[in-house]
Formats: C-alpha cells, sequence, structure tokens
C-alpha cells in the first residue's frame, strides 16, 4: 500500500485520536501549570454617623471580566503540584518530623486528599488483579470440564458483572450490602451488631469496593482464558498422561505455560481498567472512607467552584502514575518487537 | 469422554461443579435479587425487620394491595422524565457506534494492510491512548468547550466518546482484516480496481462478522459510559447513567429510592438482552486480541 493510499485511509481515525486525546493531554499539562484568579479586592471608604472606616469589599464586576479574560487563571509554575491537594512537600516533611512512629506518619499522609486516593487505588489495582487472574483460570478450568450443554448458559451468567455498566453493577451490590440490604441486615443479625454498616467502617468499606472489582472483571479473564484452554493440544496432554503425569501436574506443566501469554495480557489490560477505578466510588458513596485519582479529579470538575489547574494537576499525576504501572510490559513488548524485526 | 486425559476422578469433578455453581450463583443473584425487588415497595427490598420480606413482599401486599407493584416503575419513567434520557442514550449511542466503526475499518484496514514501521507505531500510540483514564481527558476537554460554546451538548460527547473508543476499534478491526486473506483485494487490484474499489467491493461485503463484534464493543462503552457524559453533558440532556447517579441523591432526600432501582433495572435489561443474542460474538471479541496476540 503506498504511503500515500495509507494516509487517505487511517487520517480520519488518527485525527480523532490526535484531537480529542492527544491535544487534551496537552491542554492538562498547560492547564496544570495554572490558578484561578483570585478575587478582585478593592478597598473603600465606608463612612457612617460615627465616622468613616477602610473596608475591603469584593469587586465583582472585576473578579467576573478577569475571569473571562484569562479563563486560564494566573500562571503558577508548579504551585498545584506541590500544594495541600497534591503532593503537599510541606505537609508531608511536617509530618515525618513530627511523628513519633511509621504508623503514626502514614496515618498522617492519609488525612491528604492525594495520598489517600493513590492509597486507595494502587491498594485496589494490586488487589484485584491477581485476583481476578486466579479466579478466572479456576473458573475457567471448572467450565471447560462441565458437560458440553450446561457450557453456553454458564457462559451468558458469567458474563453479566462484566457487561453491566460499572455505576449501576456497584449500585445492585452496594443496596446488597447497605445497611438495610439484605446482606449487610443479615450481618447485622450474625454479628448481633446493630451499628455494623459499610459507612462506618472504612475497612469494610475498602473489603467491599475490592470484593466489587473482583467480581466486575473475573468475567473478563474466565472468557480469555477459556478461549486459551481450546487452544491447548489434546495430544499434548494425552502424551503427559502416558508418561505418569497426574492432574494436578497436567495443570502445572502443560496448561499453565500455555496461558502465560494470555496472562500477561490480562494483566496490561487489569492495570489499566483498575487504575482508573472510579463508578464504584460514586456508587457506594465512600469518599469518607476511600476515594481513587479518577474520583478527585471528578470532584474537582464537577463542584460549583470547578478547579480546573487543581483537576488537571492530579490528572498529569495519574498519567505519570499509568506510565510507571505499564512501562515493564511496554519495554517487554518493545524487546519481542526488536527481536523480531532484526 | 473417552480421551483418557480428560478422565477424572468423580470427588474433584463433584469439587469443580461445585465451584462453578458457587460462581454462577455470585454472578446472577444480584441482578435476579434487585429485578425482584424493583417491583415491590422500598420497606420490602430494604427491609430491616426481616430480608424474606423482599421474597414474599408482606409491606407492598399492605401498602399497594398487590404481590408486585410498578410505583418505582412509573415514578422513575413517568415523574423524573426517565425516558427522555433513554432517548439521548439512544442517539448516543447508535451515532457512537456508526462513526466509530466507519473511522475504525477504514484505519484498521489500512493498518492490517501496510507493512511499514510506522503501521506499529500507530499501534502502539493507540494503547498508550487506551491506557489514558478516561476522567483526564475529560480534565482537559471542560475548558476548552466552555469556552467554544459546545459544552452540554450531544453531538460533543458524541465525538469525545467516538475518539475514545478509536484506540480500541483500531485494535480489534486491525486483528479481523489480518485475518481476511490479502490475496483477495491484491486481485481485485490486479483486475483495475483502485485500493478503496477493492475495499469497498471486495473487502466490505466479507468483514461483517468483525464489524459486528467491534460494534458491540462501542456500543458497551458508549452506553456503559460514565465519565465523559456525567461531565460534558448538561442537565437537559442527560443519558441514562448520569441520571441514575443523579438520582441516588434526590431520590433518597424524597425517600424514593425505589424509583432509582426500577431506572437502574430498567438500564440493565438491553444489557441482558445483548449478551443473549451476541453472546458468541462478544466472547470471541473478548479473545481476539489475547489469542492471536
Amino acid at each position: 500500500m503506498p504511503h500515500r493510499t495509507f494516509f487517505w485511509f487511517i487520517i480520519p481515525s488518527l485525527a480523532a485520536m490526535i484531537l480529542f486525546i492527544a491535544l487534551p493531554v496537552i491542554s492538562v499539562l498547560i492547564q496544570s501549570l495554572h490558578v484561578e484568579h483570585e478575587q478582585v479586592l478593592i478597598s473603600a471608604e465606608n463612612c457612617g454617623p460615627f465616622g468613616c472606616k477602610q473596608v475591603v469589599i469584593i469587586d465583582t464586576a472585576a473578579t467576573a471580566q478577569i475571569r473571562a479574560d484569562q479563563p486560564l487563571g494566573r500562571f503558577s509554575g508548579f504551585d498545584n503540584y506541590t500544594n495541600r491537594s497534591h503532593l503537599a512537600f510541606d505537609e508531608v516533611s511536617l509530618a515525618w518530623g513530627s511523628s513519633d512512629s511509621i504508623s503514626d506518619f502514614i496515618k498522617q499522609m492519609l488525612n491528604l486528599p492525594f495520598y489517600k486516593a493513590l492509597a486507595f487505588t494502587l491498594t485496589y489495582t494490586f488487589v484485584v488483579t491477581p485476583f481476578v487472574i486466579v479466579l478466572g483460570l479456576a473458573i475457567a478450568l471448572g467450565v471447560n470440564a462441565l458437560p458440553k450443554f450446561a457450557k453456553g448458559p454458564t457462559i451468558f451468567v458469567s458474563l453479566l458483572p462484566m457487561i453491566v455498566t460499572p455505576l449501576i453493577g456497584s449500585l445492585i451490590l452496594f443496596w446488597m450490602i447497605d445497611g438495610d440490604g439484605v446482606i449487610g441486615a443479615s450481618l447485622q443479625l450474625l454479628f448481633n451488631d446493630p451499628d455494623l454498616s459499610l459507612k462506618a467502617s472504612p475497612s469494610l468499606t475498602w473489603m467491599m469496593l475490592i470484593v466489587y472489582g473482583i467480581w466486575h472483571s473475573a468475567p473478563f479473564s474466565f472468557i480469555v482464558f477459556y478461549a486459551g484452554l481450546q487452544s491447548v493440544p489434546a495430544d499434548t496432554l494425552e502424551a503427559a498422561t502416558i508418561d505418569g503425569a497426574n492432574r494436578w501436574q497436567r495443570i502445572r506443566y502443560v496448561v499453565v505455560p500455555y496461558m502465560k501469554p494470555l496472562v500477561v495480557f490480562i494483566t496490561l489490560m487489569q492495570l489499566m481498567d483498575n487504575f482508573r477505578v472510579f463508578e464504584p466510588i460514586v456508587s457506594f458513596a465512600s469518599e469518607a472512607s476511600a476515594t481513587s485519582l479518577s474520583w478527585i479529579i471528578y470532584q474537582d470538575l464537577t463542584q460549583d467552584a470547578q478547579l480546573f489547574g487543581s483537576a488537571a494537576a492530579t490528572s498529569m499525576l495519574t498519567i505519570v502514575g499509568v506510565t510507571i504501572l505499564l512501562l515493564p510490559v511496554l519495554i517487554r513488548t518493545w524487546r519481542d518487537f526488536s527481536r523480531t524485526a532484526h | 469422554m473417552s480421551n483418557p486425559a480428560q478422565r477424572r476422578s468423580t470427588s474433584l469433578a463433584i469439587i469443580s461443579t461445585g465451584f462453578v455453581v458457587l460462581w454462577i450463583i455470585v454472578a446472577a443473584a444480584p441482578f435476579l435479587w434487585t429485578l425482584w425487588g424493583s417491583m415491590k415497595v422500598q420497606g420490602d427490598f430494604f427491609s430491616k425487620a426481616d430480608w424474606t420480606n423482599a421474597l414474599y413482599g408482606v409491606r407492598t401486599m399492605v401498602e399497594t394491595g398487590d404481590f408486585f407493584t410498578l410505583n418505582g416503575y412509573y415514578g422513575a419513567w413517568i415523574e423524573h422524565g426517565f425516558g427522555e434520557s433513554v432517548i439521548n442514550t439512544t442517539i448516543v449511542v447508535v451515532s457512537t457506534v456508526i462513526i466509530s466503526l466507519t473511522l475504525g475499518t477504514l484505519g484498521g484496514y489500512a493498518l492490517a494492510r501496510s507493512g511499514f514501521k510506522y503501521s506499529f507505531w500507530i499501534l502502539m500510540l493507540a494503547l498508550a491512548f487506551r491506557a489514558m483514564p478516561h476522567i483526564t481527558l475529560v480534565s482537559g476537554y471542560l475548558l476548552p468547550f466552555f469556552e467554544w460554546n459546545i459544552w452540554g451538548y450531544l453531538p460533543t460527547s458524541i465525538i469525545v466518546l467516538v475518539a475514545i473508543n478509536q484506540p480500541f476499534t483500531l485494535w480489534m478491526l486491525h486483528s479481523f482484516f489480518l485475518n481476511i486473506p490479502k490475496d483477495l483485494d491484491e486481485s481485485a487490484m490486479v483486475d483495475g480496481c483502485t485500493r478503496f474499489q477493492a475495499f469497498r467491493h471486495v473487502i466490505i461485503p466479507v468483514m461483517w462478522p468483525g464489524v459486528i463484534t467491534t460494534g458491540l464493543f462501542s456500543f458497551l462503552l458508549a452506553y456503559n459510559d460514565f465519565a465523559v457524559t456525567a461531565s460534558l453533558l448538561s442537565q437537559d440532556n442527560q443519558t441514562m447513567i448520569p441520571k441514575i447517579a443523579s438520582f441516588l441523591g434526590t431520590t433518597q432526600v424524597e425517600g424514593n429510592v425505589m424509583f432509582a432501582v426500577a431506572a437502574v433495572v430498567s438500564a440493565m435489561i438491553p444489557l441482558f438482552l445483548l449478551v443473549m443474542f451476541f453472546q458468541r460474538q462478544i466472547v470471541s471479541g473478548l479473545t481476539a486480541g489475547a489469542v492471536k496476540g
């Protein structure tokens, strides 16, 4: 295919991606270096029957004017990154100096919004991903052994948690485990503790969010592994059996090696998707005990006084986080590519 | 089974089947429970006293005189105008799917047929774009969109969803086109077709299985999206999912949580039908990227 033809075929798709994915990232970078204008203050003399005094009032018109003229706000360098809502260098060094133990230091760090969100996001990503892989493989092995007529319906039901909108799926779970919901109320009865509730206990909230994450993503890895199992050659399995391998050894030494590239694929997809965890936090209304990076960006963007600079700074930090997370996988792909190229 | 490698001991079979049954219950029960509960009153679905109330509808009988009630659905669809957001969702989803597929087939075809090194780089770039959390992109859109006065409208959201969807669409269609033999379009070009004519008359007729599968995933992305539509659409143009999210606040205050439950079930049903009819395509789509590398 000549370059020219290739260009015309690819340009609509490429233009869409550049305009709405690449340029917004640049826009985020620029916004993150700016901060909203402060209100314009003027001092006026307020004279009454008992004499005059100086007062400072807000010049609403001038404030609106300057905000309209320069919607980006004023340039603030890296202030957005270092202030209390983000990396909070001052607060961290203060906490480091004032805390007498590591746990105290961690506790103080978790009061800072960015670190609180980062802690949950990372925990969620690194707990959900391995669980999803193991559970998915287990389900795939189980379904593979089912009689043929049962496979179709099983796959249908298994797909549901993944296909259903994350916001809806997490709401459905939330309504069940909420204090008045079926699981929540039963737990209260079981432990004979009427105050046991999701909202009151941060660790319970974290746990339930992670359970939701596993429930939501396990079908994906199940389907991928299930398809992979169909491609394991029967001859190899038979040969292993003849050589005396028991069932466990067949899984360990024949099936698992075939699954290796699939594990890389699932890990890659799961790291990307779990790092952007967002909807369950909205559904569970869990911001008191668990927030995520995506959630704090959304919060900055949708509150009444929108904080574009602050949201942009968190976005940049999130993008850096995604890059660090995916770097090992990307380097691996790059090595494979250069090996095949030469 | 005759294959000795697949013969297994009974106890193992029982454990493995039991595990699958347990998984099926875990996967399906929440949906069935909510579907059933959406036709009860709040006192039953969120019963503090006895969870079996939700099954037998004790309060529902007392309050409405019937075993089932459609009050939640009436409240959501008639009183709170859920129907409008369903129309908006339909517009957004259909447009997103059609535009995504048009751009994606052209691009995916070009990537599959060109041996240039930069086509690999475009695919890698698409993968990097795929990794961007959607909300970070939204924080890049908002300010420019406000300035240009295009914030809040459906077409804006459609274009954004198309763009966000492109990386995935490109990858998927690229791998489908790789499976269509090169000889097909090349022989058409030997016969005098241009590249585009070959694409139009030879490739398009045989590409539908791949396009349908990819279209399903574009549908899911647009239908399930919350981050983009919640922040880019004005109150009047809201689609279903942001509408449900805003229901949560208002209905909680009014004590009408059942409206939200009914809305959730309404939004869930189309997805069930989708899986029912297109199960095979969804499964093949999920594995296309993985098994073929």
